[in-house]
């Protein structure tokens, strides 16, 4: 009985603990930061794994979700109070605004923080952090510095091959799909457009990368050593889930602060 | 030197090592076991600073380790080399890029110093020609050997060796004994050995140190281990159940 009262309390001290610890992580991260170039070979490699190998993946979703909105804003404007031609402003703000960052960190989050996750979670049960630190390296500068560069400088250039594909899919669906012309679909295209909504869409990326990396980093650091298969499968699955949780959170805080 | 005083040390409420005290002279070879459990592995790690004791103290050539910065921790680590359980290579890296990493980070030796380095650590752990090897392609033996080779890469004037033989045939078994017994004779390392393997006791140690239960039960010479009274040392060393 007693235990079931306090187990919230004890759930809750666990969130505070944990908290701590990925403030504690991040501190040594940023106290790093001064040695970044004896890690920039490794952030070179890391940007290759979460960049280049990505584009992909994000040129896919970024495309069918242009793709959705335009086809969706023209089913809105069926009623013919609305000018078809506002279809291109329409997928334009979406994808700039929202489409490409959101979707793009949804799915980086499964790709790239699960592997991030993965990775470091079976260094830990495997002993190579500690190994790592036998060898007077500082696994925090080794491990979490260089995925965190990479994801700061890649994120923002995913997004623009995101925005740039959302826009070209919402175009093809608007050309092939209804009677817009593409001098139409362009007009609301740039009768809507603010560059301050690219840049926007910019530094949503910035903060999503670094929150994803630096979860996903924490998770796998944090995976209990004697955890096994088990104890890594679990600092996966909260890599994902506390990073998505991360970005929703993220993402109404920034447009409630620079919108 | 490694002078061990009163360690303790204890996860939530399970007590792990408790008042352990001993000290290593330099070029002695250490052999601590004890059953799973008995917290070797733990106290291995207090000597090499990876986990921090709750009380007591740990001296390392007269320097108190236990209270060090990272920073400070790091200097002292350079003198050591660590051997672990089941190689702890680094999955990413190949073989010769697994031995050449310490090397490229501890010392300015040059590219073709740090070549012949890693040439010469895997002549003597009898593993030429793997250096483009990945971890995957290689046996649980083999990895135990690359495990060695990285350690004494660095040239350590400590080996520490986390279950080295445990899980082997008995052929890699005296061959890992025999490498153990070769570089204390050429390199005069002193040697921490954590091990439940016998052999490894008999052929290896100048000394024994049994732990049971977070205590040190036995400290001595390996052959005195044969006629101890103690009931606790004799059930581990006849591996006897039903004994107590």
């Amino acid at each position: 009985m007693f235990r079931i009262i306090l187990s919230p309390f004890n759930l809750l001290i666990s969130y505070i603990e944990g908290i701590g610890r990925y403030v504690e992580l991040m501190t040594i991260m940023f106290r790093s930061v001064f040695n970044w170039h004896k890690y920039l070979g490794l952030s070179v490699e890391h940007m290759y794994q979460i960049g280049i190998l990505s584009i992909p993946i994000v040129i896919l979703t970024s495309l069918f979700s242009g793709m959705v909105t335009s086809v969706q804003a023209a089913y809105q404007f069926e009623s013919g109070l609305i000018p078809n031609w506002y279809v291109g402003g329409i997928v334009g703000e979406s994808v700039l605004l929202e489409l490409a960052p959101m979707l793009t960190a949804l799915v980086m989050t499964g790709k790239i923080g699960a592997t991030i996750a993965a990775e470091i979670g079976t260094m830990r049960v495997t002993e190579q952090i500690d190994a790592l630190e036998s060898l007077s390296f500082d696994p925090i500068s080794y491990l979490v510095l260089p995925r965190i560069i990479a994801a700061i400088f890649m994120f923002p250039i995913l997004i623009i091959v995101a925005d740039c594909f959302g826009i070209f899919g919402g175009w093809v669906a608007a050309v092939s799909a209804m009677d817009l012309t593409t001098g139409e679909f362009i007009r609301g295209l740039r009768s809507w457009f603010r560059p301050w909504d690219a840049w926007f869409g910019l530094i949503k990326g910035l903060f999503f990368g670094f929150a994803i990396t630096s979860i996903s980093c924490y998770q796998g650091f944090y995976t209990r050593i004697d955890g096994g298969a088990n104890g890594v499968g679990k600092s996966t699955t909260a890599a994902v889930v506390v990073s998505c949780v991360a970005i929703l959170c993220l993402d109404y805080i920034l447009a409630a602060l620079l919108l | 030197m490694i002078e061990v005083k009163n360690l303790e040390k204890a996860f939530a409420e399970n007590t792990v090592l408790s008042d352990i005290s001993f000290s290593i002279p330099h070029g002695q070879i250490v052999v601590i076991v004890g059953k799973s459990g008995a917290g070797k592995s733990v106290l291995l790690k207090c000597l090499i600073g990876l986990i921090r004791p709750d009380n007591g103290t740990i001296y390392l050539d007269n320097k108190l380790i236990n209270t060090m910065s990272f920073q400070q921790l790091q200097k002292v680590r350079s003198k050591i080399g660590m051997v672990f359980q089941f190689g702890a290579l680094f999955d990413s890296l190949n073989v010769a890029e697994n031995i050449g990493l310490a090397l490229r980070k501890l010392t300015k030796l040059s590219e073709h110093e740090i070549k012949s380095r890693i040439q010469n650590a895997l002549d003597s752990v009898d593993m030429a020609n793997t250096e483009k090897l990945m971890p995957g392609e290689l046996s649980g033996g083999m990895k135990k050997r690359i495990g060695i080779a990285r350690a004494i890469a660095v040239k350590p004037s400590y080996l520490f060796y986390d279950e080295p033989t445990t899980g082997l045939d008995p052929i890699m078994t005296d061959s890992i004994n025999r490498l153990i017994l070769k570089f204390q004779e050429t390199e005069t390392i002193t040697s921490v050995i954590i091990t439940h393997e016998l052999r490894t006791v008999y052929d290896v140690a100048d000394r024994v140190i049994m732990l049971h239960d977070g205590r040190i039960e036995y400290d001595g010479k390996p052959n005195d281990l044969k006629k101890t009274e103690n009931m606790i040392v004799k059930q581990f060393i006849t591996g006897d159940s039903t004994l107590i």
